[in-house]
């Protein structure tokens, strides 16, 4: 038997003699920078926040996704996360918050209530936060596991990693 | 109970034709009286020798096709004596007015507001009769039966 010749793999990485460097896209980079940075504002309105809680928190613990910087502002806040039942009273409010937000903005609604109003269908009940701002990410639930978050998060980071990156910067040039 | 049998006799002997009806239900005494004659009663009640201090609830049942349509219940409660007591008094539709008792109990003023807010009844001397729960421009009352069941008012206007 001869020698078996190693299958060179592809890689984005080489090296050269003045260090390694790295073939890659903007759009990939940037998106990759986002996913693992986002800063998220919690818009807790009900018993959906204590899986929140939860999945914030050491069991579970989804910081360890890089989506754990919990802001309080959401001028300094990337992912909205609409928790709970939202009301026609309320819903002003949820459309100030969504607004103050700087864009790259995405949302997740998180249990059955911020989807589509839940068991309350009822002249009180926002039908669905949709019906107010748009919703990247939609988690079932009443409530739902933190696992459940934690899947959501992953397929909002997967959504983030491959959609078209906004630069800004680029149209201020012009 | 041996005291609730002697309250409504108390009562009976006080106000006589304004009383309706007496009756024991769940263990609670309920006695069902005009609706001019409620706030007396209430103020009775909370005075010393009753001493029906606290004001538990203060609610309304809308029994729509009846006549009258609407039920005020007042529960309260004797912190001493450790007895509750049930009030009733029937609302008519076309006139849907009744004497407040904010002026007894502190506690009356946000629940009256609630039952304004929800069934329409006007509280006579309130002093600050707004909506409770739904915001300004909510038209209709929402837990009259009559309130159509989809109906909607969104606060501002909806994406589609």
């Amino acid at each position: 038997m001869g020698k078996i010749r190693p299958i060179k793999k592809y890689s984005y990485y080489q090296k050269t003699s003045h260090g390694g460097f790295i073939a890659t896209k903007l759009n990939y980079v940037i998106g990759w920078g986002r996913k693992y940075s986002i800063f998220h504002y919690p818009f807790i309105t009900a018993c959906c926040g204590m899986e929140y809680m939860s999945a914030a928190c050491a069991h579970w613990d989804f910081d360890r996704f890089g989506v754990g910087m919990t802001t309080f502002s959401p001028r300094q806040s990337d992912l909205l996360f609409v928790v709970g039942t939202i009301t026609h009273k309320e819903a002003p409010v949820l459309k100030t918050v969504f607004d103050q937000m700087v864009e790259p903005k995405w949302v997740i609604a998180c249990g059955a209530c911020a989807v589509s109003g839940g068991i309350y269908d009822n002249y009180a009940v926002v039908q669905g936060i949709d019906r107010i701002i748009p919703v990247d990410v939609y988690i079932p639930g009443c409530p739902p596991r933190p696992e459940t978050i934690l899947n959501a998060l992953l397929k909002l980071q997967d959504k983030i990693q491959h959609q078209k990156q906004d630069l800004r910067w680029n149209i201020i040039k012009k | 109970m041996e005291h609730n049998q002697k309250i409504d006799d108390i009562i009976k002997q006080r106000f006589k034709e304004k009383v309706l009806s007496v009756k024991t239900d769940l263990g609670d005494v309920v006695i069902q009286v005009e609706k001019d004659a409620v706030k007396e009663v209430l103020e009775f009640l909370k005075k010393e020798p009753q001493d029906y201090s606290m004001l538990l609830d203060l609610t309304c049942v809308d029994y729509m096709g009846k006549k009258p349509r609407f039920e005020m219940v007042y529960h309260v409660f004797s912190l001493s004596k450790n007895y509750r007591l049930r009030i009733k008094c029937q609302v008519p539709e076309e006139d849907p007015e009744i004497d407040s008792v904010s002026g007894l109990w502190k506690n009356a003023n946000w629940l009256e507001r609630e039952v304004y807010d929800m069934f329409g009844i006007q509280f006579q001397g309130h002093p600050d009769l707004r909506r409770l729960f739904m915001y300004d421009g909510f038209e209709g009352y929402p837990l009259r039966k009559d309130y159509p069941l989809r109906k909607r008012q969104p606060k501002i206007k909806l994406r589609k």
